[in-house]
C-alpha cells in the first residue's frame, strides 16, 4: 500500500534537487533582477517593457563603470502580487540581486516594495502608475509616470478651452476612479464643475447604455479612462456609430487610452482624439527618430514602441547613470541617492527624477490623434514642461 | 448466532479500518521530506511555502470534489475570504497570526455553510454555474468596495506580528515556511481522520450512488452541507496563511484563474488520494516555473496540453499513476508485497 | 420612450450575437450532455479568420462570414473526432478539465500567431453610422447583426422542426436510448449538430469583432455568459437559448443605463438567481445535467 508513498518521496526529493541554488556569481557584476508581466492579459506590457530594457542595453554595452551589467528576466503573470512577491524574495536571496527593476501593475510594485526596503536594494518602476507606490519604500524610483501626473493637464486643457460642461467615463477600479479623481480636482481648481459621470465595469464592452446617456446629459466634452484594449475600441466606435462626434462632443483621454500599440486596432474612428501624455511615437526629436528605428531594427513592425518601452529605455538608463555616479557601487543607498536629482534626455524628451519623491519629472504633451504616412499617430500640439505628481 | 456473525465478521471490518488510519512509513517519510526541506534549501523556503499553501487549498477543494463528488469553479471565494479576513484584521491593530488564522476559517466556514444552501440544490452543471456565480461575485465585491479592500490596487498596509508573538516572520521566509508547515501538517491530520473513519466512508458513498447511500441511512444534505463548510473552513485558512507570509492581498485571490488551476492542481496530483493536493501543487508550480523560465510567453500552452494529456491519459494524476506503476510492480514480483 | 425604444433594440441586437455563439453549445449540451466551455474557442477562431481573411488576404466582409462557417465546422470535425470523442461518456469533471485545457491552448495559440493585442477590424463603410427610424436612431451595423439572427434562428427552426435530419436530433435529445433503438446513429447526429455549432459559434465570433472586441482571453472572457445563457434557457432548447440571450441582451443592456452604479452585479446576481428559480433552465427539457 505505502511503496507508491516511498516512489513520491523520492521523487519529491528529485524534484527539489533539480531545483536548487544557481553557482556563486563572480565578484565584478552587477545583478538586475527584473520582474515583468510576460503571460496573461498583460503580456504585452511586459513585452513592451523589457524590450526597451533590452534596447538600451544593446546599444550602451552591457559594461558601465568597469562592471558587467547582467539581467535576469523572469514572469510574474499579471495581477498575482504572490508570485511577484516570491520571485522578489528569490532575487535577493537566492540570485543575490543588486538592483530589483520591472513592475508592470501596482500590485506588483506594493508587494515588493517592503522586500525593497528590508534588503535595502534599489527598486526601479517601469511602468505600475498608482500615486501612492514610491511612498511605500525609501529604495523606490519610478521612472515611468503617475496616473495624476497625465489625468490632470487634461482639465487645465479643457478649462484653458473653454470647455464649460464636462462629464466622465472612466473604468470602475483603482486607476479609473484615480484618474477621475485626479481630473475633477484639477477642473474644480479652475472654477468649473463636471456635470456628470458614470463608472463602467471593468470588463464592459458594450458601450450602448453609456453612450445614451452621455447624449442625454448633452456635456460640450467627456473625459474618458478605460483599460486599453477591448473597451477602448468599443467605446470609440459606439461613439462614432451613435454620431456623438457629429454632435461635436470632444473626447478627452489620456495615454493609456490612445496607446500607441493599439492605434492600428482603434483604426480611424480614434482619429481627432485629443490625449495628455508624455510620449508618443511621433513624438517631434532626433532623440526618439533614432530610437524609433532602432526599435523597428530590432524587433521589427509587429510592435510600436510606446510609453512602456520608454519607461523601460529609460529605468534602464537611469541605472546605468547612477552606476557611473557611484563608480559602480550598486549599494541601495548610495544609488537611490545618485539618482534623485538625476536628469537626462530620454527619447520622450527631458526628464529629471524628483529628489523629494523619487518620481519622474517630465514634459506631458497634448497631442491629437492623425494620420501620417498612412498610419495613426498622436501627434503633439501642445504641451506644459516640468510637471510634478499632483497626487501626492 | 448472533455473537458468531460478529465474532466472525467484525475483526476483519475492524482491520480494514484500523488499516485505513494507521500512518505508513512512507507518509511518515513524505512530512519528513518537508522538513528536511527547511535545512536543504534555504534559498526557497518562500516558494516552498506557496506550495504548501496551495497544496493545503487543494486539499480543501479534494474534501468536497474527489471525497464527496461536488464540481465547483469558485472555490477561490473562500480562498479570498480567508485571505481578506486576516489582512483586514491586522489593519484592525490585532497583529497574531495563529489566531487571525482562526477567525478567517471562521468568516469563510460561515460563508461556506450560508453558500451550501445554494450550492447543493442543482445537479453538476447548476453547481458549476452557481459557484462560478458566486465566485466572479465576490471578486465584484473586492473590486468595488475599494475604500476596504484597495480594490485593484490590493491590500496594503498589513502589519502580521510574531507567531504567539515570538516568532517574526523574515525575509528568507524560515519563520513562514516552518508556521505553513505546521499548519497543514495539523489540518492535513484532522482532514486524515475524518476521511479514514467511517464518516469519510459515507461520503464516498453519496458520491458513488446517491440512492443507495440513501437506502443504507446517510443523511445526505448533512453530510453535504457540513464537508462543504469544512472545506471552506480549510480553503480560508489557506488564504490567511497567503496573506499572513506574503503580508499583501491582491484582489485576485478571488480570480477565475484560481479556481480553474486549483482544479488542474488537484487533477495532476490526483482526487480522493489526501495527498494529491499537495503533490498537484508541487508539480504544478514547478513546471509554471521552470516553463516559465525558459518561455515565458508560451508557458499557458504547455499547462493546456498537460492538462489535456493528464485527463486524457492520466485520469487518476501522479498519485493514480504511482498507485498503478506499484501494482504492476507487485504483479512482476509475486511475494514482494502482499 | 423613444429612449427606451433604442435601448430595446441595442439590447435585442447584442442578444442576438450571444445567441449565435451559444447556440450551438446548447444544442450539444442538450444532446449528449457534453459540457463544452471551449465553446469559445470556435467564435474566437471565427473572429481571427476574419481579420485575417479580411486585413491579409484582402477578402471582403460578406465573403468572408460563410468561409468561416464553413471553416471553423470542419476545424471542430476535426477536434471532435480526435478529442471530444473519447469523453462523451466521462464525468463532467473529466469534461471540464479537458476543454479548459483546450482553452488554455488556444489562448496560447492565439497569442503565438495573432500577438497579445486587440485586432484590427474594419467593416464596410455602408454599415457604419446610424439610421433613423421613426425618430429612434438605430445602428445598421446591429440591424445587420439582427436580420442574420432572425434568418438563422428561422432556419434552425425549420430544420428542427421539419427536416428528418432536425427530428433525429429532436428524437435524440428527447430520448437518447429509444432514439439509438429505433436506428438513429446519435454519434453521427451529434457529429454533425456539433460542427454546425461550432461554425455558428465561428460565425457569431466573426460578426462580434466589432462588438465585442477580439483578443487571446476570448475564451475566458466570455465564458460566463454563454453558459448563462445556455443554463437559462435550457440545454437544447432553440427556442429557450434564444429567449435567454435576448432577456441577457436587453436586461444588461438597460441595467447600465438606468442603474449604472451595479455594474457587474446584474448579471452575476441574475445567473444565480435564475438558476434557483429554474433548474431546469426557462424552456429546458427535463434532464439531469
Amino acid at each position: 500500500m505505502n511503496k507508491f508513498l516511498n516512489r513520491l518521496s523520492a521523487l519529491l526529493a528529485a524534484f527539489t534537487l533539480a531545483w536548487t541554488a544557481q553557482p556563486a556569481l563572480a565578484q565584478e557584476v552587477i545583478k538586475i533582477g527584473v520582474i515583468l508581466p510576460l503571460t496573461g492579459p498583460y503580456a504585452d506590457y511586459g513585452e513592451e517593457i523589457g524590450n526597451g530594457l533590452k534596447l538600451y542595453m544593446k546599444q550602451n554595452g552591457d559594461t558601465v563603470a568597469g562592471k558587467k551589467i547582467s539581467i535576469i528576466i523572469r514572469d510574474d503573470t499579471g495581477i498575482a502580487p504572490e508570485v511577484s512577491k516570491r520571485l522578489a524574495q528569490e532575487f535577493l536571496v537566492q540570485d543575490k540581486v543588486d538592483i530589483l527593476a520591472g513592475f508592470g501593475l501596482t500590485p506588483s510594485a506594493l508587494a515588493v516594495a517592503p522586500l525593497a526596503t528590508q534588503a535595502k536594494k534599489a527598486m526601479v518602476i517601469m511602468n505600475a502608475a498608482t500615486s501612492v507606490i514610491t511612498t511605500k519604500s525609501p529604495y523606490i524610483v519610478r521612472l515611468s509616470h503617475t496616473l495624476p501626473q497625465i489625468s490632470a493637464p487634461m482639465a487645465t486643457y479643457a478649462a484653458k478651452q473653454g470647455i464649460k460642461k464636462v462629464y466622465t467615463l472612466v473604468a470602475d477600479f483603482g486607476p479609473g476612479i484615480d484618474a477621475e479623481t485626479a481630473f475633477k480636482k484639477a477642473f474644480e481648481a479652475t472654477g468649473n464643475k463636471l456635470i456628470g459621470g458614470v463608472r463602467v465595469p471593468v470588463t464592459n464592452v458594450d458601450f450602448a447604455s453609456y453612450i445614451q446617456r452621455i447624449k442625454d446629459a448633452a456635456p460640450e466634452a467627456v473625459f474618458l479612462f478605460l483599460p486599453p484594449g477591448s473597451a477602448t475600441i468599443s467605446f470609440l466606435k459606439a461613439y462614432k456609430e451613435r454620431g456623438l462626434d457629429k454632435a461635436g462632443i470632444i473626447l478627452l483621454a489620456t495615454v493609456d487610452f490612445a496607446d500607441d500599440n493599439l492605434m492600428d486596432a482603434l483604426g480611424t474612428s480614434v482619429l481627432g482624439l485629443v490625449s495628455s501624455g508624455h510620449y508618443s511615437a511621433a513624438h517631434d526629436s532626433p532623440m526618439n527618430k533614432a530610437y524609433v528605428q532602432a526599435y523597428v531594427a530590432a524587433y521589427g513592425t509587429k510592435m510600436r514602441p510606446n510609453f512602456m518601452s520608454v519607461a523601460g529605455y529609460d529605468g534602464m538608463a537611469a541605472i546605468y547613470a547612477a552606476l557611473k555616479k557611484t563608480n559602480g557601487d550598486a549599494d541601495g543607498d548610495k544609488l537611490v541617492a545618485a539618482m534623485k536629482g538625476l536628469q537626462f534626455e530620454s527619447p520622450r524628451g527631458p526628464v529629471m527624477i524628483d529628489p523629494e519623491t523619487r518620481d519622474i519629472i517630465q514634459t506631458v504633451y497634448y497631442r491629437r490623434a492623425e494620420e501620417k504616412n498612412g498610419k495613426l499617430y498622436n501627434i503633439e500640439f501642445d504641451q506644459i514642461k516640468n510637471v510634478k505628481d499632483p497626487g501626492k | 448466532m448472533n455473537i458468531r456473525t460478529e465474532s466472525v465478521r467484525a475483526p476483519g471490518y475492524l482491520a480494514t479500518l484500523a488499516a485505513r488510519e494507521r500512518w505508513g512509513r512512507s507518509e511518515i517519510a513524505f512530512w519528513l521530506v518537508l522538513v528536511a526541506v527547511y535545512f536543504l534549501l534555504p534559498n526557497n523556503l518562500m516558494f516552498a511555502s506557496q506550495i504548501l499553501i496551495t497544496g493545503l487549498f487543494a486539499l480543501s477543494l479534494d474534501l468536497i470534489l474527489g471525497y464527496a463528488g461536488i464540481v465547483t469553479l469558485g472555490h477561490a471565494a473562500f480562498f479570498g475570504l480567508g485571505a481578506y479576513t486576516a489582512g483586514l484584521l491586522t489593519k484592525t491593530g490585532y497583529t497574531e497570526p495563529a489566531s487571525g488564522l482562526m477567525v478567517a476559517g471562521l468568516v469563510a466556514g460561515a460563508f461556506g455553510y450560508l453558500s451550501s444552501y445554494l450550492v447543493l440544490r442543482g445537479r453538476d452543471l447548476s453547481r458549476l454555474m452557481i459557484t462560478l456565480g458566486i465566485g466572479l461575485l465576490l471578486y465584484e465585491v473586492a473590486n468595488r468596495a475599494t475604500d476596504i479592500t484597495g480594490g485593484v490596487d490590493g491590500l496594503q498596509g498589513i502589519a502580521v506580528g510574531k507567531v504567539f508573538g515570538l516568532f517574526a516572520f523574515d525575509l528568507y521566509g524560515k519563520t513562514a515556511y516552518l508556521y505553513v508547515l505546521v499548519v497543514s501538517f495539523l489540518l492535513f491530520v484532522m482532514v486524515r481522520s475524518l476521511m479514514t473513519a467511517p464518516y469519510g466512508l459515507s461520503l464516498r458513498s453519496i458520491r458513488e450512488n446517491q440512492q443507495r447511500a440513501v437506502a443504507i441511512g446517510i443523511p445526505i444534505r448533512a453530510r453535504l452541507t457540513n464537508i462543504y463548510t469544512l472545506s471552506a473552513v480549510i480553503a480560508g485558512i489557506a488564504g490567511a496563511l497567503l496573506t499572513q507570509t506574503t503580508q499583501f492581498v491582491a484582489i485576485d485571490v478571488f480570480a477565475f484563474q484560481r479556481s480553474a488551476d486549483l482544479l488542474i492542481v488537484l487533477l495532476i496530483g490526483g482526487t480522493a488520494t489526501l495527498y494529491g493536493g499537495f503533490v498537484g501543487a508541487a508539480v504544478f508550480l514547478l513546471a509554471q516555473d521552470w516553463l516559465s523560465s525558459i518561455n515565458a510567453e508560451y508557458w499557458l500552452f504547455w499547462l493546456g496540453l498537460l492538462l489535456i494529456i493528464t485527463t486524457r491519459y492520466l485520469r487518476t494524476g501522479v498519485m493514480g499513476g504511482l498507485k498503478s506503476l506499484q501494482r504492476l510492480a507487485a504483479r512482476a514480483k509475486p511475494g514482494e508485497e502482499s | 420612450m423613444l429612449n427606451f425604444l433604442g435601448l430595446l433594440f441595442d439590447g435585442l441586437a447584442y442578444g442576438t450575437l450571444l445567441f449565435l455563439i451559444s447556440v450551438g453549445l446548447s444544442v450539444t449540451l442538450g444532446l449528449m450532455g457534453f459540457v463544452n466551455l471551449a465553446h469559445g474557442v470556435f467564435a474566437m477562431l471565427g473572429g481571427y479568420l476574419l481579420v485575417t481573411l479580411m486585413g491579409r488576404l484582402g477578402f471582403g466582409f460578406l465573403t468572408a462570414l460563410p468561409l468561416i462557417f464553413v471553416a471553423v465546422a470542419l476545424i471542430s470535425l476535426v477536434l471532435e473526432r480526435s478529442l471530444y470523442r473519447p469523453f462523451y461518456k466521462k464525468t463532467h469533471l473529466e469534461q471540464v478539465l479537458l476543454t479548459v485545457g483546450i482553452i488554455f491552448v488556444a489562448t496560447a495559440g492565439a497569442t503565438y500567431f495573432w500577438g497579445p493585442g486587440q485586432q484590427p477590424i474594419e467593416i464596410p463603410v455602408w454599415m457604419k453610422g446610424q439610421l433613423n427610424l421613426a425618430g429612434v436612431d438605430l445602428s445598421r451595423y446591429r440591424l445587420f447583426l439582427m436580420a442574420v439572427g432572425t434568418a438563422i434562428t428561422l432556419l434552425l427552426v425549420f430544420g428542427l422542426e421539419r427536416t428528418r435530419f432536425g427530428a433525429r436530433v429532436r428524437a435524440s435529445v428527447e430520448r437518447q436510448r429509444t432514439a439509438e433503438s429505433m436506428g438513429i446513429h446519435v454519434e453521427r447526429v451529434f457529429q454533425i449538430t456539433f460542427a454546425l455549432g461550432s461554425g455558428l459559434a465561428g460565425l457569431g465570433g466573426a460578426l462580434g469583432v466589432d462588438v465585442l472586441g477580439l483578443d487571446p482571453y476570448f475564451p475566458l472572457k466570455y465564458l460566463v455568459y454563454f453558459l448563462l445563457i445556455v443554463v437559462v434557457g435550457g440545454p437544447g432548447s432553440v427556442i429557450g437559448t434564444l429567449s435567454a440571450a435576448l432577456l441577457l441582451g436587453v436586461a444588461d443592456t438597460a441595467g447600465k443605463y438606468y442603474i449604472p452604479s451595479t455594474g457587474a452585479f446584474v448579471i452575476y446576481v441574475a445567473m444565480i438567481v435564475l438558476l434557483l428559480l429554474f433548474p431546469q433552465g426557462l424552456l429546458g427539457r427535463r434532464k439531469e445535467i
